[in-house]
């Protein structure tokens, strides 16, 4: 049961400086529990907080100016460093950008292959960041799992593309390399394995009452909060609000699939998790259908010149990462390398919010309630 | 008007910030791009105040090839030179910078520029233009600088979106280089507040009435602006 702030002040031990108190404690830059070089300047009453102000920058790389200083092709490994959980969708948004302004056309089969590898991506996201966070809230072994998961895909986009993380596989007009049987073979028998694993885990996670006791109800974000903070991703999703950047804003060819965007209407923690762990099962069913119906055909456009003069003016793209709504603005005046890029970036936007929605909190719930916004460091601070 | 469309949007901004009667011929205008004449046109007849003079607005762009790569919201070269309000700016000598919109809504190609409405206003009044936005529901999605050295000017980018019906709207505000200065928005939108604090970071524009504009993603005693054009070769 959870103690009123009152009740739990009635039950303390007398503090030395008196009820009016507070101090301060720093949670990070160097803490498990925000996953990255985050810190928190957490100004405590107690166990409660008064006010929790993240002090962002500590991995700050200055993408945006490395941006100004190469050619596209140059810069689109940068983009998969940024949230490195996501690289996929995250090289996707650079590649669509400079495909939108150079007018190039991306064959058949490469848009499958992107979303196919997208989806997978989405998957392993998921399920290190579901793994990570039970860990943080006390339970182990489901990062084990999740990790043993997330090695099968790992082995597959390895098996295409090289790397295991920082995957750098698409290309302005297709991808890197085609895809073969090997691959295609593996995420078939890999769609009915995720499947069952799902099913245990809503035994051995989802329906485990610790764990719904601690994030049921914890870190309420309203509507307005979302709108507000420009909240994206299953955090919007888990507020209600019904919108992914794949029916918004369709890119690729998301349009031809049938699955749903879940939406949980409860705005707490759980419903942000119910949200992730309904996405891993809808991406499955993408990748599903992706698979029955690859075309044959080129898996890049060979007519995309080596040098790229994207042609002045302004463009946004927008890709729908594991974490939300990843934007590239592109300004260019023509020249070879870009006049302006800009990377917006979805964890920033949900970390934005924490200072407002976790005043008040227990610290133990407040830690919780970060873990559920499932945050990236590199991607906030870029 | 819950989930505006974009003509609604453009209805509504058309009567704050009347598009510009057409320009006279002028040398210096950088060639019309095929996209202009449709998109100018489909954003008339939405302005409830018509233009002085209607002419078509393909017709008032001297056909020069100028060398200018296409302006920037691929619409509204016709807009450009004469703008109702008073900052109109010279166009840069050189000719592939972008020089500054007449204030005012235009619509843009969503599938060739990823945004759907393109809004220019005075930098005085991004404060009630974010408030109306705010009562239409639409939500903050990021903002950032541009520095325009050559015009001597910053441009500051808002980025809005609307989570029910996905539309995507630019605001644009152009400020003097020499003293970036504009109002913030963070009372409006809490998203603001970073945003406000990253541009200021990397920009060194100032927003008036930010709760706590102090370095956010560099250190907290950075004097320098890295994404200013001037900011180069740092690392020597």
């Amino acid at each position: 049961m959870l103690l009123t702030k009152e009740q739990a002040l009635a039950r303390s031990a007398h503090s030395v400086g008196g009820p009016n108190e507070t101090f301060v404690l720093n949670l990070g830059p160097q803490h498990p529990a925000t996953h990255g070089v985050l810190r928190v300047k957490l100004t405590m009453d107690g166990e409660f907080i008064q006010r929790a102000e993240p002090v962002c920058g500590y991995i700050h790389r200055m993408h945006e100016k490395m941006g100004e200083n190469r050619t596209c092709a140059q810069f689109l490994p940068n983009t998969s460093r940024l949230d490195y959980l996501s690289a996929m969708q995250y090289t996707h948004a650079w590649c669509g950008i400079v495909e939108k302004a150079c007018k190039i056309e991306v064959p058949e089969r490469a848009e499958y292959i992107r979303v196919i590898t997208s989806e997978l991506n989405r998957i392993a996201s998921h399920l290190v960041g579901w793994g990570a966070w039970v860990m943080d809230l006390g339970g182990f072994t489901p990062i084990l799992y999740a990790f043993d998961d997330r090695e099968k895909i790992l082995d597959l986009m390895e098996h295409i593309c090289g790397a295991r993380l920082t995957f750098c596989y698409y290309r302005f007009g297709g991808v890197v390399n085609d895809v073969d049987e090997h691959f295609l073979n593996g995420a078939r028998e890999f769609v009915p394995y995720m499947r069952e694993r799902m099913r245990m885990y809503k035994k051995l996670v989802t329906e485990n009452i610790i764990l719904r006791k601690r994030i049921e109800g914890i870190g309420i974000i309203t509507p307005d909060q979302c709108r507000r903070y420009g909240a994206c991703g299953p955090v919007l999703r888990g507020s209600g609000i019904n919108y992914d950047v794949r029916r918004a804003e369709p890119y690729s060819i998301y349009n031809r699939f049938d699955y749903e965007i879940p939406v949980y209407h409860e705005c707490d923690s759980m419903a942000r998790y119910l949200v992730r762990m309904d996405e891993i099962e809808q991406s499955l069913r993408i990748v599903e259908q992706a698979l029955a119906t690859i075309p044959e055909g080129p898996f890049v456009n060979p007519k995309v010149p080596k040098v790229l003069k994207v042609p002045a003016g302004d463009y946004t793209f927008a890709t729908e990462a594991g974490r939300g709504r990843f934007m590239v603005r592109l300004v260019s005046d023509g020249s070879d390398t870009p006049y302006r890029v800009k990377l917006r970036t979805p964890c920033l936007a949900n970390l934005s919010l924490f200072e407002e929605t976790s005043a008040g909190m227990l610290l133990p719930d407040a830690l919780a309630h970060m873990g559920s916004l499932d945050l990236v460091i590199p991607d906030i601070d870029r | 008007m819950s989930s505006p469309t974009v003509e609604q949007l453009l209805a509504e901004f058309a009567q704050l910030y009347p598009p510009p009667p057409p320009p006279p011929p002028v040398a210096e205008k950088p060639a019309a791009e095929p996209a202009a004449a449709p998109v100018a046109a489909a954003a008339k007849p939405t302005a409830p105040k018509p233009a002085p003079a209607p002419k078509p607005a393909a017709e008032g762009v001297a056909p020069s090839p100028s060398v200018a790569a296409p302006a920037q919201e691929g619409a509204p070269a016709p807009a450009k030179p004469v703008a109702p309000r008073p900052p109109a700016p010279k166009p840069a000598p050189a000719a592939v910078l972008q020089t500054e919109r007449a204030h005012c809504a235009i619509a843009v190609d969503f599938a060739a520029k990823g945004y759907h409405v393109d809004l220019a206003i005075p930098a005085t009044e991004i404060v009630a233009v974010a408030q109306r936005l705010y009562a239409a529901e639409f939500s903050l999605d990021t903002m950032t600088g541009v520095d325009w050295q050559k015009l001597e000017q910053m441009e500051v980018v808002y980025d809005f979106l609307h989570f029910g019906n996905g539309l995507r709207l630019v605001v644009r505000c152009r400020v003097p280089r020499a003293n970036p200065e504009l109002p913030s928005i963070a009372h409006i939108f809490q998203g603001a507040n970073w945003h406000e604090r990253e541009t200021h970071d990397f920009f060194g524009i100032r927003f008036l009435g930010h709760p706590n504009l102090v370095p956010f993603l560099l250190p907290e005693d950075a004097t320098y602006h890295p994404l200013r054009k001037d900011f180069i070769r740092a690392a020597d």
